[in-house]
C-alpha cells in the first residue's frame, strides 16, 4: 500500500525533499530486499525506464524553492519528483493566514486536487495522505488547512496525517501564533492525527547530540526526515506474521488516536548522534529503552539533561477510585504510546516498562494504551533505534504558550485589520481560540 | 594559488569591458569549461518578483538614479555571464532594442540584450530628468516612461497635487498601466519623493492615491524624504503636512528619512576617513556613500546622501530578488510590521555604514553589525528607538550570516529593547545569501517604533508657527481644488496619529497583565 505525501509552502517542501533523501537511503542500504521492495512500493512509482518517481505532490505560492527541490533532485540520479507533480505561483501568501486559506487555496482547487488525484490514480492502493507543512507562515498553514479539507472531502474514507513544524518560540513571523491558532483550530475537524515538530526541540537536538556548530535549517530538517522516516518505513506489528505492515498509517491512528478530543502526537527518536561519532557508540537495548520511558515521563526530547528525579505515580490498591491526585508535577501521562524498534536483536528487547499502567490515564486500560511494532532492518545506519510516537501531554505547554500570546495579541486587536482584509473575521478567530482552549483543557486532564 | 585572468564584464549598453580578476584555479576550470554559472541564471524559472518604481520631483529621481546605477553595480558583480536572469528582471525588462519604440517587446532568458527599468519618472521641471537622458542611464528609460513639465510646482503642494494632478492624471495612469502588463507577477510599487517641495510633494502623494485606485491590490511602499528644520523652502513644513495626510491613508508603508540624518553620517564617514587613525583605513570604494564602480562618472553634491537611501531600497529588495535560506518578500515586511494600518511609519537603519580594511575577528565584527543597527547613528531619522516603544521589527541580514548567528544576537540584544507587551517577540527575520558589493555582510532594520512620533511633533510646531499667522497660505488657496479644509484636515491627521502613538507610548513602562483566558466549561 503507498503513501501519497502533499508538500506545501517553504517549510513543507524542503522538509519533504529530506524525507525522500533519508527513505531512499535506508531503502538502498539494506541488504533485505523485502524491506527494500515494501519501502520503495510505500512511497515511490517506479516508471517504465526503472526510475523512482517520489508519490508527492509539491504546492508553494511563489517558485524558488520548488524549482531548486526539482533540480537538484533530478541530478542526484537516485529518485526524483513527477514532472508534473508540481504547482506554484509567483506572488506568495505574505505570512497571511487569510491570504492563503480564503484567496490562494480556493483559487487554485481544481489544478491542485487534479494533481493529487493524478498521484493516487498511480498508487494501486492508497495507505494514507500525509500533508507536510509548518504552521508559522501564509502558505503552508493557510493554503495547506485549505488542500487539507479538500483532500477530506474527495476522500472521505482516506487517513489523513498532517506533520506540522511548529515555528521557534522567539519569532521567526510576528504574526505566527496567529497562523499556528488558525491552522491548529481548523486541522482539528479534518484530521485524523497531527504529527509536531518544534524547531526549538530539534535545534537542540542539533546543537547538543550532534554538536553542530552553526545551525542552518538545513540540519534541523535532516533531523525531522530522519524522525519522520523513522515511523514511516516498513514495519512488522505484532499479528502480522512476518508480512510488513500494509497499512501503516491506518494502524498509527487506530494505536494512538481512540478519541477525537485527542490528536496530537509527538516523536520521540533515540540515539541521534552526529554522523562521526556513530561509528565509536555501542548501544544497547536496555540503555536505550531505559532512557527512552524516562524521557517520555519526563518530558525530554534528548538523551542528555534528561530529569530522572520525575517518577511514575504508584498505583492506588485495587478497588480505589483513581483520581486526580494520582497526577505528578513534572509528570507526563499519556493516553496511548506505539514503540516501533528498528535493528539488530530486536526480539530481545525487553518492553514492559512502557506497559505499566501509572504511565497512561485512567480511562484506558493499559493494554490498549501500548502498542509495538519491530523489524530487524536497522534504520538509517543506526544499528539499533528505538522510535516512540506518543499521544500524550508533552505538548500541552508549547501548544499553551502559543495560545496565550495569540490571545495576549488578539487582546489588543492588533494585525486583526490583515486578516479581516481578506474574510476572516473576529468571530472566526474566537471560534479558533474556543476550540484550542478545549484542546488544551482535555490533555490537561489525562 | 591565485591566477590572473581577463574576463569580460559586460555594459548595459551590451558592450563588454575587458577585465582583470584573481581567480582561484578550480573556478579558473570552471570559466574556461563555460560553467562559471552563477548561482542566479535560473532562466528556466518562472519570474517572481516584480517591482514597479515610480520617481516624483526632483529629490525623488536624483535619488532614483543612484538606486538605478547601484543596482546594475549590484548585478554586473554576481551576474558575470550577462545572462538576463530572475534577479534581473525584479527591475529591469530585457528588450530587443531593434524593433521600434512602441513596438520594443521583452526578451525572457537569454543574454542580455538592452535593460529597461521598471519605472515611470515624473517631473514638472526637465532639470533632473534631463540630465538623466543625457548621462549614461539614458538606455535605461524609453521616452514613454518620462513625463515632464517646465515650469515646476514652485515649492507648493497644491500645485504639485491639484492643478499637475488633473492635468496628467490620465497620462499617468496610462504609463504605469503599460509598465505593469509588462511585468509578470507585480508584486509592489515603490514610490520615491520628497515631502518639502511642491512636485514630490504634492504630485507625488496624488500618483499614490492614483496607485491605490488602479492597482487596490498592489503593495504600495513609499520613501519619504523629509526636510531638516534649516531647510530653504519657507514653505516646507506645508507642503509636509499635506502630504502626511495622503501618506497615512494611502500608503502601506513608509520608510522616512531626514535630510539632517543623511547629512550627519556623511559628515561623520568624511570625518573619519580624514581623521586617518592609524591602524585603520577606510575602504573609500566600498562605502555605503560611494557609488564608485557604478556606470555614472564622477560623483555630484547630493550624490553620498541619495546614495544611502538608494542601499536602503536595494537592502530592503534584496531577498526578494536573490535566493536565501530564509526569504523575505515585500508583502510579508507589510504583514508582520504594521499591527494598525495608520501606524505603517517604518523608522529604517543600515549598517555597516562603511568598512574598515583592518582585519577583526570575523563574529564580533558580525554582532558589532547587529548592535550598531540600534544605536542612534544609524538611524536613517533624527531618533533613538532603544529609549522608546517597538511595535514590531525587521532585520533583513545579507551575506554569509546563519540562522543561529541570527538568533544569537536577537538574544543579545532583546533585553535592551523595549517592545510592546502584546509584541515581546515582535521580530520579523530574513537571510540572503548575497551581500551587498563591496562588504561581506550587511544589515537593513526596519523598526515600527514609536521614536517617529518626535519627528511628527517637531513638523507639526513648524507648521503651527507658519499656519498661526496665515504665512503663505493664498499661495496654496488660490489653486483649484484646494481649500481651507485641506489644513485643518491634514493637521488634524497628524495630530491623531501622534495621539495613537502616545497612547502605545503610555503603556511602556506599565507591566501589562496578560489578557484573562477563555473560560471552558468540562
Amino acid at each position: 500500500m503507498s503513501i501519497v505525501t502533499v508538500q506545501l509552502g517553504q517549510c513543507g517542501n524542503q522538509v519533504g525533499q529530506e524525507l525522500f533523501e533519508v527513505i531512499s537511503n535506508d531503502a538502498n542500504d539494506t541488504q533485505r530486499k523485502v524491506y527494500s521492495e515494501c519501502s520503495s512500493e510505500r512511497f515511490f512509482n517506479e516508471t517504465a525506464n526503472r526510475e523512482l518517481v517520489a508519490r508527492s505532490v509539491l504546492i508553494d505560492m511563489e517558485p524558488k524553492v520548488i524549482s531548486q527541490s526539482i533540480a537538484k533532485t533530478g541530478k542526484s540520479g537516485k529518485w526524483r519528483y513527477g514532472d508534473r507533480s508540481h504547482f506554484s505561483q509567483k506572488q506568495g501568501s505574505g505570512n497571511n493566514w487569510a491570504n492563503g486559506y480564503c484567496v490562494h487555496g480556493p483559487r487554485h482547487e481544481e489544478v491542485v486536487m487534479d494533481i493529487v488525484r493524478r498521484e493516487v490514480e498511480h498508487c494501486d492502493c492508497l495507505a494514507g495522505i500525509v500533508a507536510m507543512m509548518s504552521v508559522a507562515g501564509g502558505t503552508g498553514s493557510g493554503v495547506g488547512t485549505y488542500v487539507t479539507q479538500c483532500l477530506r472531502d474527495t476522500y472521505p474514507n482516506s487517513f489523513i496525517l498532517n506533520h506540522l513544524t511548529w515555528p521557534y518560540g522567539t519569532g521567526e513571523v510576528i504574526v505566527q501564533n496567529y497562523n499556528s491558532v488558525l491552522t491548529l483550530s481548523h486541522l482539528y475537524q479534518l484530521s485524523d492525527a497531527i504529527l509536531v515538530h518544534e524547531n526549538d526541540t530539534v535545534h537542540k537536538i542539533c546543537a547538543q547530540l550532534m554538536n553542530i556548530k552553526h545551525i542552518s535549517f538545513r540540519d534541523v530538517n535532516k533531523v525531522i526526515a530522519h524522525q519522520l522516516g523513522s515511523v514511516l518505513q516498513p514495519a512488522l506489528t505484532g499479528d502480522s506474521h512476518g508480512i510488513y505492515n500494509r497499512n501503516p498509517i491506518g494502524q498509527l491512528m487506530s494505536s494512538l488516536v481512540c478519541h477525537p478530543e485527542y490528536k496530537l502526537l509527538s516523536v520521540c527518536n533515540i540515539p541521534q548522534v552526529s554522523s562521526s561519532s556513530m561509528a565509536y557508540s555501542m548501544f544497547t537495548w536496555p540503555g536505550l529503552l531505559k532512557h527512552l520511558r524516562q524521557m517520555l515521563i519526563a518530558n525530554s526530547k534528548m538523551e542528555e539533561g534528561i530529569d530522572w528525579q520525575v517518577r511514575a505515580p504508584s498505583l492506588q490498591p485495587e478497588g480505589t477510585e483513581r483520581t486526580g491526585s494520582h497526577r505528578r508535577p513534572g509528570f507526563n501521562t499519556s493516553l496511548a504510546n506505539l514503540l516501533i524498534l528498528r535493528g539488530k536483536d530486536v526480539n530481545d528487547a525487553e518492553i514492559s516498562g512502557f506497559q505499566h499502567p501509572s504511565l497512561y490515564t485512567p480511562w484506558l486500560p493499559a493494554d490498549e494504551a501500548f502498542s509495538m511494532w519491530k523489524t530487524p532492518v536497522p534504520f538509517n545506519k543506526y544499528e539499533k533505534s528505538a522510535i516512540l510516537v506518543s499521544n500524550s501531554q508533552t505538548l500541552l505547554r508549547p501548544l499553551d504558550n502559543m495560545v496565550g500570546k495569540a490571545w495576549n495579541m488578539f487582546a489588543s486587536r492588533a494585525y486583526i485589520h490583515q486578516y479581516t482584509k481578506f474574510g476572516i473575521s473576529e468571530e472566526d478567530f474566537l471560534d479558533s481560540f474556543t476550540s484550542l482552549e478545549q484542546v488544551i483543557s482535555s490533555y490537561s486532564q489525562l | 594559488m591565485l591566477a590572473k585572468v581577463v574576463l569580460p564584464r559586460w555594459l548595459m549598453s551590451g558592450a563588454y569591458q575587458w577585465e582583470y580578476h584573481y581567480l582561484k584555479l578550480e573556478e579558473l576550470a570552471n570559466v574556461y569549461m563555460g560553467q562559471l554559472v552563477s548561482q542566479f541564471s535560473m532562466t528556466d524559472y518562472p519570474l517572481s518578483f516584480h517591482g514597479l518604481c515610480s520617481a516624483v520631483g526632483q529629490c525623488g529621481n536624483q535619488v532614483g538614479c543612484r538606486f538605478w546605477d547601484l543596482a546594475l553595480r549590484e548585478h554586473s558583480h554576481v551576474n558575470k555571464k550577462g545572462i538576463y536572469d530572475e534577479a534581473l528582471s525584479s527591475f529591469f525588462r530585457n528588450v530587443d532594442s531593434r524593433r521600434s519604440v512602441g513596438g520594443s517587446c521583452d526578451i525572457t532568458g537569454g543574454r542580455i540584450q538592452s535593460l529597461k527599468a521598471r519605472a515611470v519618472l515624473v517631473d514638472m521641471e526637465e532639470g533632473v530628468v534631463n540630465e538623466i537622458l543625457q548621462g549614461p542611464l539614458r538606455e535605461l528609460f524609453d521616452s514613454t516612461q518620462l513625463i515632464t513639465d517646465v515650469s515646476g510646482s514652485g515649492n507648493n503642494w497644491a500645485v504639485g497635487h491639484w492643478t499637475y494632478g488633473s492635468a496628467y492624471r490620465e497620462q499617468i495612469v496610462d504609463q504605469l498601466r503599460r509598465a505593469a502588463e509588462h511585468c509578470d507577477c507585480l508584486q509592489c510599487f515603490f514610490l520615491i519623493h520628497s515631502m518639502g517641495g511642491g512636485t514630490g510633494s504634492g504630485l507625488g502623494t496624488c500618483v499614490l492615491k492614483l496607485l491605490e485606485e488602479e492597482f487596490p491590490e498592489v503593495c504600495r511602499i513609499v520613501t519619504s524624504v523629509y526636510p531638516s528644520a534649516e531647510d530653504d523652502v519657507v514653505t516646507s513644513p506645508y507642503n509636509s503636512v499635506l502630504a502626511m495626510r495622503e501618506l497615512t491613508e494611502h500608503a502601506d508603508c513608509v520608510l522616512p528619512v531626514e535630510n539632517q540624518s543623511l547629512v550627519d553620517i556623511v559628515n561623520k564617514i568624511k570625518h573619519m576617513s580624514h581623521s586617518g587613525k592609524p591602524g585603520s583605513v577606510i575602504k573609500k570604494d566600498s562605502a555605503i556613500i560611494s557609488g564608485q564602480g557604478g556606470v555614472s562618472g564622477a560623483e555630484k553634491p547630493f550624490d553620498a546622501m541619495n546614495n544611502i537611501v538608494a542601499n536602503l531600497l536595494l537592502n530592503i529588495t534584496s531577498s526578494a530578488r536573490f535566493e536565501g535560506s530564509l526569504n523575505m518578500d515585500l508583502n510579508e515586511i507589510a504583514m508582520n510590521l504594521v499591527p494598525f494600518p495608520r501606524l505603517h511609519y517604518l523608522v529604517p537603519s543600515l549598517t555597516p555604514l562603511y568598512t574598515l580594511a583592518d582585519v577583526n575577528i570575523p563574529t564580533r565584527r558580525l554582532d558589532q553589525m547587529f548592535t550598531d543597527a540600534f544605536s542612534k547613528d544609524h538611524q536613517l531619522i533624527r531618533a533613538d528607538p532603544k529609549h522608546s516603544l517597538y511595535l514590531a521589527c525587521a532585520l533583513m541580514v545579507r551575506g554569509n550570516v546563519q540562522v543561529s548567528d541570527l538568533r544569537r544576537n536577537i538574544e543579545r540584544l532583546k533585553p535592551m529593547l523595549p517592545f510592546v507587551s502584546w509584541n515581546q517577540e515582535g521580530w520579523k527575520t530574513g537571510l540572503c545569501s548575497v551581500p551587498p558589493v563591496g562588504h561581506s555582510h550587511s544589515l537593513l532594520a526596519l523598526a515600527n517604533n514609536t521614536c517617529v512620533k518626535s519627528t511628527f511633533m517637531e513638523l507639526r510646531d513648524r507648521f503651527t508657527k507658519l499656519y498661526r499667522k496665515k504665512a503663505h497660505m493664498h499661495h496654496y488657496l488660490h489653486v483649484d481644488g484646494m481649500e481651507q479644509g485641506c489644513f485643518t484636515e491634514a493637521i488634524s491627521s497628524l495630530s491623531s496619529l501622534i495621539e495613537e502613538y502616545s497612547q502605545l507610548d503610555a503603556t511602556k513602562d506599565r507591566p501589562m497583565p496578560d489578557a484573562a483566558r477563555l473560560n471552558i466549561a468540562t
